[in-house]
């Protein structure tokens, strides 16, 4: 079980840049997200990190180790892939041996190792079956299997819930996270649902354009993003945006939008121009004595919540309410914003201002 | 469910199937069957007209097809006394006597040395191409690609002439290992090709899968992607053999004498001592055999390769 360190890796494919400059540290046990949309470079970073590209620059420590130059077979991890990638000529108990295999370990040795592993994944019924005719959890279960038979350094997951049955999703995100706690191994998991990253990670990368865009703890990503695209790809519903012209000073409590003055966590940065105001939907309430007004547009009932989208004068709110309460189409509302929860964006750089709420966490990201 | 199906055929669909398929194999297997008849067939029952379906067979054919012969006076005959086997029995029946045996068993033998180290070297070399050119960034790789299948596009015996000509320079006339390049140099292109295409259907995943459980990039290849490819490859091997097997017009053309390969030698067969049908007829089914042999070893590859990668699992 290993630490990860990850140094200004930077991986080009001809002319096109995969990705740019990234550095995070992977600490020994953690179960580590690395999130972002399709083509952000996600996955070329764990392949990066694995060996199967070699990074144009930068450095990859693993349990201290620079190993960011050597092949795959001397790096002692772990891969597990989206298709699973199980060897179709083997049966389930040659494919879970193989990596003992190269290792030269001797036969009775390999039998142990492998019915141990099958008995921690409960697999020991179909180890004799061929690959072919297996579910796709087996399928999962046998890959995961491969990778833990060795005991290696990490494992590294490439969308591994991505080819399930969204029923079976679930189910296997709880084992995958139960067998991670029980084993102990630095993880880390490449997926592009955010809801998955939340629920399963003990942190969180979130990656676009090839560009780390915040490095922590799901709650503080959520809570305090870094980036506008952050605050928009994490949450169901994501983050409003009141769009507005107007300055803020440093020490600021108080933000101008419109009319209306709306109180934010005082803030450490100035900035004029081009601002936003994100808030997040369930920190949006209705209260008449509000100056600031929104016309309701349309509802979404969620079950215990519901989603009710309003048309303001900077922008669409959406707020996240009990579904108890009475909303129709057409009302015009006040909204107050929750002033603890507040985040002040430059829209030019697409950036967070620093203010008492968030420098905590964008102070080590 | 509906009693109509698209995909189970019924009754009589299949009955319409079986027909037709049993229909086709007579059609392709009579002039076989034939060929086999013929070469147990005296050499008056097979120029006999109306054809005969029903005759005495002999081995007649086989002994003339494996021996030399020459005519002899009834004198001289009785001098060697009463034949010793019942080869020389059929023989000395006719007046002749056996003097040697022929040259059909060393050219048979050629035909297999050049046949399977052709198809042998066309395998390995089509593998070790297809599999760069499938995994590796190859610099002008579909150019390349392109090129390779151009150089089957016209009938190769076009270039019989600075083939020839070649050869000679480098003295490689009627040699066993001239004829195993040029049947390679012939097949490279097609057994690039279908092997690059079977390479291609399998997933890269595999090989990452083995490099990170801690093989070598080769022994992944050896381990791994082989056995994937083990249907792709023995049906490009047949495909590889029938050809070099069959060949005859640069057989005639570049070998005579050492590496004379069976194709030209059968109809020299016709010369010796009359048109002796059931002699050819004995030499051609002795000579399907190995091909026959092969193929029905490989078969089931055979017929996964043939249509492997129309259907997407």
């Amino acid at each position: 079980m290993a630490q990860i360190r990850i140094e200004n890796v930077r991986k080009e494919f001809g002319a096109f840049t995969a990705v740019q400059s990234s550095s995070f540290t992977i600490e020994d046990g953690e179960f580590f997200m690395l999130l972002g949309p399709s083509g952000c470079g996600k996955t070329t970073t764990l392949r990066t990190m694995a060996g199967l590209e070699l990074p144009t620059s930068g450095n990859i420590y693993i349990d201290g180790e620079e190993v960011g130059q050597k092949p795959a077979s001397q790096r002692d991890i772990a891969f597990v892939f989206q298709m699973f990638a199980l060897y179709p000529h083997m049966k389930v108990g040659q494919n879970i041996a193989y990596p003992l295999r190269s290792q030269g370990m001797s036969r009775v040795e390999t039998k142990r190792k492998v019915d141990e592993v099958a008995q921690i994944l409960g697999i020991q019924d179909i180890l004799k079956k061929p690959v072919g005719g297996l579910s796709g959890g087996d399928r999962q279960r046998v890959a995961l299997g491969r990778a833990i038979v060795r005991d290696p350094k990490a494992f590294f997951m490439d969308e591994p819930l991505g080819a399930l049955d969204a029923e079976f999703r679930e189910h296997m995100s709880e084992e995958l996270r139960a067998l991670h706690d029980r084993m102990g191994a630095t993880t880390v998991y490449v997926t592009h649902d955010q809801l998955e990253a939340m629920q399963m990670g003990d942190k969180i990368v979130v990656m676009n354009h090839g560009v780390v865009e915040q490095f922590g703890v799901p709650q503080d990503i959520y809570d305090w993003p870094a980036t506008m695209f952050c605050a928009s790809f994490i949450g169901s519903p994501s983050m409003n945006f009141l769009t507005f012209d107007g300055m803020v000073g440093t020490g600021a409590d108080t933000v101008t939008v419109g009319e209306t003055q709306i109180q934010m966590p005082t803030l450490r940065d100035g900035a004029k121009g081009a601002l936003a105001l994100g808030v997040r939907p369930e920190h949006v309430r209705f209260d008449d004595s509000s100056g600031y007004r929104g016309e309701v547009i349309a509802t979404e009932y969620l079950g215990t919540t519901q989603i009710v989208t309003l048309d303001s004068a900077h922008g669409m709110i959406k707020a996240r309410i009990p579904s108890t309460d009475v909303v129709r189409v057409g009302e015009r509302l006040g909204l107050h914003f929750d002033a603890r929860t507040i985040t002040i964006f430059d829209t030019e750089r697409g950036t967070a201002l620093r203010s008492a709420g968030n420098e905590g966490v964008l102070s080590h990201g | 469910m509906s009693s109509f199906s698209v995909t189970e055929p019924s009754a009589r669909q299949k009955y319409f199937a079986g027909t037709l398929v049993s229909l086709y194999a007579i059609i392709t297997l009579l002039p076989l069957l034939w060929i086999i008849a013929t070469g147990f067939k005296s050499p008056s029952d097979a120029i006999a007209y109306p054809p005969e379906v029903f005759f005495e067979p002999t081995l007649e054919g086989y002994v003339n097809l494996f021996t030399t012969q020459t005519r002899v006076t009834a004198e001289a005959a009785a001098e060697l006394g009463e034949p010793q086997t019942w080869y020389e029995q059929i023989v000395r029946d006719n007046d002749m006597i056996i003097v040697g045996p022929s040259r059909y068993g060393e050219r048979f033998f050629n035909s297999v040395i050049i046949g399977f180290g052709s198809t042998f070297l066309c395998i390995v070399l089509g593998t070790a191409a297809a599999y760069a050119f499938s995994r590796f960034r190859v610099p002008l790789k579909d150019d390349l690609m392109f090129f390779i299948l151009s150089t089957r596009m016209m009938p190769p015996i076009a270039v019989a002439i600075p083939i020839f000509l070649m050869f000679r320079q480098l003295g490689l006339n009627d040699t066993h290992a001239g004829m195993i390049l040029l049947y390679t140099a012939v097949n490279l292109s097609l057994s690039v090709w279908l092997i690059h295409g079977f390479i291609d259907e399998i997933p890269i995943e595999y090989e990452e899968a083995a490099l990170i459980d801690g093989y070598t990039r080769f022994q992944a290849f050896y381990k791994i992607v082989l056995p994937q490819a083990a249907t792709g490859i023995a049906s490009t091997a047949i495909f590889c053999l029938i050809f070099a097997w069959n060949e005859y017009a640069f057989a005639v053309l570049l070998t005579s004498g050492t590496a004379q390969t069976a194709p030209p030698f059968i109809p020299t067969i016709i010369g010796v001592g009359g048109q002796d049908w059931p002699a050819v007829a004995a030499g051609a089914t002795i000579f399907l055999v190995p091909v026959m042999v092969f193929t029905i070893l490989l078969r089931k590859h055979l017929l996964r390769g043939i249509t492997f990668g129309a259907v997407r699992k």
